[in-house]
C-alpha cells in the first residue's frame, strides 16, 4: 500500500459565483484502524485556504513550512501572499524535494486581488494543475471525481455551493474506508471566511 | 583567504565616527557622469549623459541604461565596472524571485535586494565599497511607478525626482524648479533632457546621452532608441 495511503484524506475544493469553498474529511487512521476523529488537513493562509493529503506528519511538516515562508514574505513586501503565488512556492517547495518527497497532495483555493477565484492541484513533486471548476485530493478521488462531476454547477452562489461541496463529500467518504468520520468546509467570499462542522457516518 | 592580512573590513570607523572609504566612494560617484530621474504619475524616466573620455570611442557599443526585469531598469554614476556587477546581481536576484513566485520582482524589493548587497560591501572583509549611486526606475506590485536612489552605503530612497553624479546639486535645483504632481511621461521625458542640457558641457545628441522609461500602462521598462532620443530631442529645442 503507498504510504500516500497510510493514513487516509478526502479534499475537494469547489468554486463558486465569486466564491470558493474547501472541505475535508476529519479522520487520521493508521491503515484501516482509527485514531483520531478531528484531524485537521486544510490550513487557512489569509484568504487562501491549501488542503494538504497524504501522510499524517508530512502534512503537518509543511503546513508550519508553508506557515514560515508565507509569514517572511509577508513582513518583507508589505503585502499579502496571492493564492496564485503561494501555490507556486508550494510547488517549489515540493520539488525541492524531488527525490525524497513530502508524500502529499495539496489543493490551493482562495480569492486573488480582484475577488476572483484561484483553484489549483499538485502531485507529490509539485507538478501543478489549475482548474475553474472543482479539484480533489485523497484517497477517495475516484469517488470525489464521480459525485462532483454529477453535482457541480457554474456559478453557484456561496450558500448552494456549500451545499453541493457537503453532499459530494459526504457521499464519497461513504464508499471509502480510510477517510470520513465527520467533514470541515470553509467558504471564502470577498466579506469573509465561514468554517462550518459536518458530522458524518461513524461506521 | 579568511587569515590573510587583508581579510578585515576595509570600511573601519574613523575616530569621528565616519566611515570613510564610504565618503570616498560618494566622492567618485560625485566625479561621475550626471544621471537623473523623474517619476509622472504614468510611469518614470530615467536619463543619463553618456559622454566619454575620448571621441574615437564607438557610442553604440556603451550602454548605461540597463533593463533588470520586464519592468525595472537602473541606469548610474560612478565607476561603470561596479555597476555591471550590481546588474548581474539583480538581473539574478530577479530571475529567481520569478522562479519561486512565477510573478515579477516588484521594483521596491529589487532595491532592498541590491541594497542589501551594497550594505553587504560595506561590512565584509577584502572587499571596497562600490563606487556607484544607482537611479531605479520601475513599477511596484499595485503597478504604481517608482523612482529610488540607492547609493554605496545601502542607504536608498524613493523620489518624485532626482540627480546623481556631475553637477548633482543644480540638476536637483532645476527639477525642484520643474518638477508638477501631475506630470505626465511624455512632459517627465521633456523636463529630463531639459535638466540634463543644463549642466551638459558641448552639444546634446542622440549619441551621447541615454533615456529609459517605464509607462504605468503596460508596465514595461525599455531604452530609447537613438531615433526616439531624436525626437524628444527635436521637442526640446
Amino acid at each position: 500500500m503507498s504510504i500516500l495511503e497510510y493514513n487516509g484524506a478526502a479534499i475537494i475544493a469547489m468554486t463558486g459565483k465569486d466564491c470558493v469553498a474547501i472541505a475535508c474529511d476529519t479522520r487520521l487512521g493508521a491503515q484501516a484502524q482509527t485514531v483520531s476523529c478531528d484531524f485537521k488537513k486544510v490550513f487557512q493562509f489569509g484568504k487562501t485556504f491549501v488542503g494538504l493529503a497524504g501522510l499524517a506528519s508530512d502534512v503537518q511538516t509543511m503546513n508550519s513550512l508553508l506557515k514560515f515562508r508565507k509569514n517572511l514574505y509577508e513582513l518583507r513586501e508589505e503585502r499579502e501572499m496571492t493564492p496564485r503565488v503561494l501555490s507556486n512556492l508550494l510547488s517549489n517547495l515540493l520539488y525541492e524535494k524531488r527525490f525524497g518527497p513530502y508524500f502529499i497532495e495539496p489543493v490551493v483555493a482562495g480569492l486573488d486581488d480582484d475577488n476572483k477565484p484561484f483553484l489549483s492541484g499538485m502531485d507529490l513533486i509539485g507538478a501543478p494543475v489549475y482548474t475553474d471548476d472543482f479539484v480533489v485530493t485523497g484517497t477517495a478521488t475516484a469517488n470525489m471525481y464521480g459525485m462532483c462531476e454529477t453535482l457541480y454547477k457554474k456559478d453557484m452562489e456561496p450558500e448552494e455551493l456549500f451545499e453541493t461541496l457537503s453532499q459530494a463529500l459526504l457521499s464519497s467518504v461513504d464508499r471509502d474506508a480510510l477517510s470520513g468520520w465527520g467533514a470541515t468546509v470553509h467558504i471564502v467570499t470577498k466579506d469573509g471566511v465561514m468554517t462550518r462542522e459536518l458530522k458524518g457516518r461513524m461506521d | 583567504m579568511g587569515d590573510s592580512a587583508y581579510s578585515f573590513s576595509l570600511t573601519t570607523f574613523s575616530r569621528t565616527g565616519k566611515l570613510l572609504q564610504i565618503e570616498y566612494a560618494l566622492n567618485a560617484v560625485a566625479n561621475g557622469r550626471t544621471s537623473l530621474g523623474i517619476c509622472a504619475k504614468d510611469g518614470v524616466v530615467i536619463a543619463t549623459d553618456k559622454k566619454l573620455s575620448s571621441t574615437l570611442v564607438d557610442t553604440d557599443q556603451v550602454s548605461k541604461v540597463a533593463a533588470i526585469n520586464d519592468g525595472s531598469g537602473f541606469v548610474y554614476s560612478g565607476l561603470g565596472p561596479d555597476y555591471r556587477v550590481l546588474v548581474r546581481k539583480a538581473r539574478k536576484s530577479s530571475q529567481s524571485y520569478f522562479l519561486e513566485y512565477r510573478e515579477p520582482k516588484p521594483v521596491s524589493q529589487l532595491v532592498k535586494s541590491t541594497a542589501s548587497v551594497m550594505q553587504e560591501y560595506t561590512q565584509s572583509g577584502g572587499v571596497r565599497p562600490f563606487g556607484v549611486s544607482l537611479l531605479v526606475a520601475g513599477v511596484d506590485a499595485d503597478k504604481t511607478p517608482r523612482l529610488y536612489q540607492v547609493d554605496p552605503s545601502g542607504a536608498y530612497f524613493a523620489w518624485k525626482a532626482t540627480a546623481i553624479g556631475k553637477n548633482y546639486v543644480n540638476a536637483k535645483n532645476f527639477l525642484e524648479k520643474r518638477y508638477q504632481d501631475d506630470m505626465e511621461l511624455e512632459d517627465a521625458i521633456h523636463t529630463a533632457l531639459l535638466t540634463l542640457r543644463e549642466g551638459f558641457e558641448g552639444e546634446m545628441t542622440n549619441d551621447n546621452i541615454e533615456v529609459g522609461i517605464v509607462s504605468a500602462n503596460d508596465g514595461k521598462f525599455r531604452v530609447l532608441t537613438p531615433e526616439q532620443v531624436q525626437d524628444y530631442l527635436d521637442e526640446a529645442n
